[in-house]
């Protein structure tokens, strides 16, 4: 059909193709907006809002089990309790690299994790290996019962230590 | 007995409910022939005809088929060991155990199961070498060659979750190392762990939603993708095998 017979053609069928397009147009525009809105629900429900995971906050018991010059790891909670010469501190176990467990080599004095060979002072001060930081640090304090507690999910920044 | 075998069964593909299946009929036909392919809904994935030099082994090495076979082995192999293994904690490994050393024909599955996984591996990526150092995924094949990437990519996700399944501190760490890759992806990394872990640590949660996508994500996708595949070879003019076209 011509421009012109276009023109001419009746109003009502003129009419009808406009009505088409703004029926497309919404539809393509619903479908859209489902789209996202399936994008929003599929990640809220896929990121779980209650977790069934153990506490970052451990219990370590009394600093009087932990002799002066020792390190101590605890292998289900994957934290390092020092007693170094300034005082008690707590260091993550979990290798900066991929998240291995290192583990205390007494023998060597030194941290070595087993997945890619990364070792550390007892400082947490990388000696070799893949490790991209040092092992953090973990904000230690003692309670009012006169336990230990050591907060995985705090990372320190200064140096500080647990007077004992 | 009268008839020979062949005349049985061309005279079963005479009767009325045989055709009501395989709408083709006996004979033996050109015609015949190709109307059993195109019918069929398997087999009309592919070519009603080929040329007989592409079904040389040195043109394909059959690599592809192969890796087909193992897909089709691990799907039959898996089936049965859903029956026996419970994705969850405390039961994953001790199943795994009972699957290897108390259920009839258990390490035979298992190990089936296994060998085939490296199987297939393998056979994709000798595939993958096997179409790229012929030039088989030039034009007019170019987008199978992506769909070919995409089949890579499955199957080596398929693997993955398939590591975690037996609970082991292979599997724990395995996936722990892994996972922890997913972190090194910018901005987004942190988040994208967290949704494929279901959680910070390699959990219940980690373990169920591997075992779902390892048992029903993943193959129904992969199996969709094989299908595109072979259809795609039918559109892009049938196997390549080494003819040019002249300028």
């Amino acid at each position: 059909m011509s421009q012109e017979a276009r023109k001419q053609g009746d109003p009502e069928n003129d009419a009808a193709v406009s009505r088409r397009q703004a029926f497309v147009k919404l539809g393509v525009g619903s479908i859209c907006a489902a789209c996202a809105g399936a994008g929003v629900f599929g990640y809220e429900f896929l990121a779980p809002n209650v977790l069934y995971e153990p506490s970052p906050v451990v219990n370590a018991g009394k600093p009087d089990g932990y002799p002066a010059g020792s390190v101590t790891q605890d292998q289900q909670s994957g934290v390092y309790i020092v007693h170094g010469p300034e005082g008690i501190y707590a260091m993550s176990a979990v290798c900066t690299h991929l998240g291995c467990l290192t583990a205390w080599k007494p023998e060597l004095g030194i941290v070595a994790c087993p997945c890619h060979g990364s070792k550390f002072t007892r400082d947490g001060v990388k000696i070799e290996g893949p490790a991209p930081r040092p092992l953090p640090w973990l904000r230690a304090w003692v309670n009012e019962d006169g336990d230990l507690l050591i907060d995985r999910s705090e990372f320190l920044v200064q140096k500080q230590f647990v007077r004992t | 007995m009268a008839n020979s075998l062949a005349e049985q069964f061309a005279t079963l593909r005479d009767t009325r409910v045989w055709r009501s299946i395989f709408r083709s009929g006996s004979g033996g036909t050109r015609l015949h022939r190709a109307l059993a392919v195109q019918q069929n809904v398997f087999l009309h994935l592919s070519s009603v005809k080929i040329r007989k030099r592409s079904l040389a082994f040195r043109v394909t090495w059959f690599l592809g088929t192969l890796s087909l076979g193992t897909f089709l082995i691990l799907v039959l192999t898996g089936i049965p060991l859903m029956l026996y293994y419970h994705p969850s904690v405390p039961q994953a490994y001790a199943d795994m155990k009972d699957l290897r050393f108390a259920v009839s024909a258990g390490v035979f599955l298992r190990n089936l199961h296994r060998w085939s996984a490296h199987a297939m591996v393998l056979l994709v990526f000798a595939h993958m070498f096997k179409v790229f150092y012929r030039g088989a995924y030039r034009p007019p094949r170019e987008f199978n060659w992506v769909i070919g990437v995409v089949l890579l990519m499955l199957t080596l996700f398929l693997s993955y979750t398939g590591y975690l399944l037996p609970w082991d501190q292979l599997a724990f760490w395995a996936i722990t190392v892994g996972s922890n890759l997913i972190s090194a992806v910018p901005v987004l990394g942190t988040r994208i762990r967290f949704l494929v872990l279901g959680g910070h640590t390699v959990n219940a949660n980690a373990l169920l939603r591997f075992y779902v996508l390892h048992c029903v994500v993943l193959p129904l996708t992969a199996a969709i993708f094989v299908a595109i595949h072979f259809w795609r070879i039918r559109k892009d003019g049938g196997i390549y095998s080494g003819e040019t076209k002249k300028p």
